[in-house]
């Protein structure tokens, strides 16, 4: 089993928001800037990658059970997006990794379990 | 179980309080004990319409009555209305903006994917005056 918190550390990349969830486990991994396209398909206690930053990621990730959103390519997060995260106790990390590198990372770490 | 009917306004353009009716739906749900695979078709659903009110209509609700063998979900808005009912039931047909596009929005996909939640779906609209969407979904 792997955390949020455990995927934060192995994989070096900052915690911004929702800390109160970090111990919610990951279970996979879904990548995608379309939100509707997201809702449709990430599964339950997914890392969803993305570049989106806007505070609507947040009620995406919400509703769609995702274990945390990971920013890639070390995207700016906008505060509304980082207050409303703490709010809805999603976890939220930032990686200066692109999705591919976090996808492959990930999933070694995964598959190592 | 008696039946419970909630309503929510939903403003146009207000994408600081989108996602907060679908979000207190789904948390009243969850207290409710439904089962999780239903709560989330009820989410992804009440999400989808909720957005849409935001991006595309004039303003509007969603109103819910909670049954016990069924979720029906009335959602209006006061207009534009939607000249072309199959065509934006198509997926990957969109009118949204650029603007809204670069916020992940617009993948067309909105009105499809509350279809697909849902065991019963009826939309009505008209021109200059509103759409009004019956979505019915079982809890048996």
């Amino acid at each position: 089993m792997m955390t949020v918190e455990e995927l934060a550390r192995q994989l070096s990349i900052e915690i911004i928001s929702g800390e109160k969830n970090i111990n919610t486990e990951v279970k996979g991994v879904y990548i995608g800037d379309l939100l509707s396209w997201v809702m449709a398909h990430m599964e339950a206690q997914d890392a969803w990658i993305t570049i989106q930053t806007n505070i609507n990621i947040v009620a995406v990730a919400a509703l769609g059970e995702a274990a945390c959103i990971i920013v890639a390519e070390g995207a700016e997060i906008e505060e509304p997006t980082k207050i409303k995260a703490e709010e809805e106790n999603i976890p939220v990390l930032r990686s200066h990794l692109s999705a591919y590198e976090l996808a492959v990372k990930i999933n070694e770490l995964l598959c190592s379990r | 179980m008696r039946i419970i009917k909630l309503k929510y306004t939903v403003q146009k353009d207000d994408f600081v309080k989108a996602g907060q009716a679908s979000s207190n739906i789904k948390k009243l749900l969850k207290k409710l004990g439904l089962d999780t695979q239903i709560l989330r078709r009820v989410a992804i659903a009440t999400y989808e319409a909720e957005m849409n009110i935001v991006i595309h209509s004039e303003g509007g609700f969603i109103e819910m009555e909670i049954c016990p063998d069924e979720i029906i979900i009335i959602v209006e808005d006061c207009g534009p209305g939607i000249e072309d009912i199959d065509l934006a039931m198509k997926t990957g047909y969109s009118t949204a903006s650029n603007k809204i596009r670069e916020l992940g929005f617009g993948a067309g996909m909105g009105l499809p994917n509350i279809k697909r939640c849902c065991d019963e779906f009826s939309i009505k609209s008209s021109i200059g005056e509103y759409t009004r969407l019956k979505l019915v979904i079982y809890n048996r």
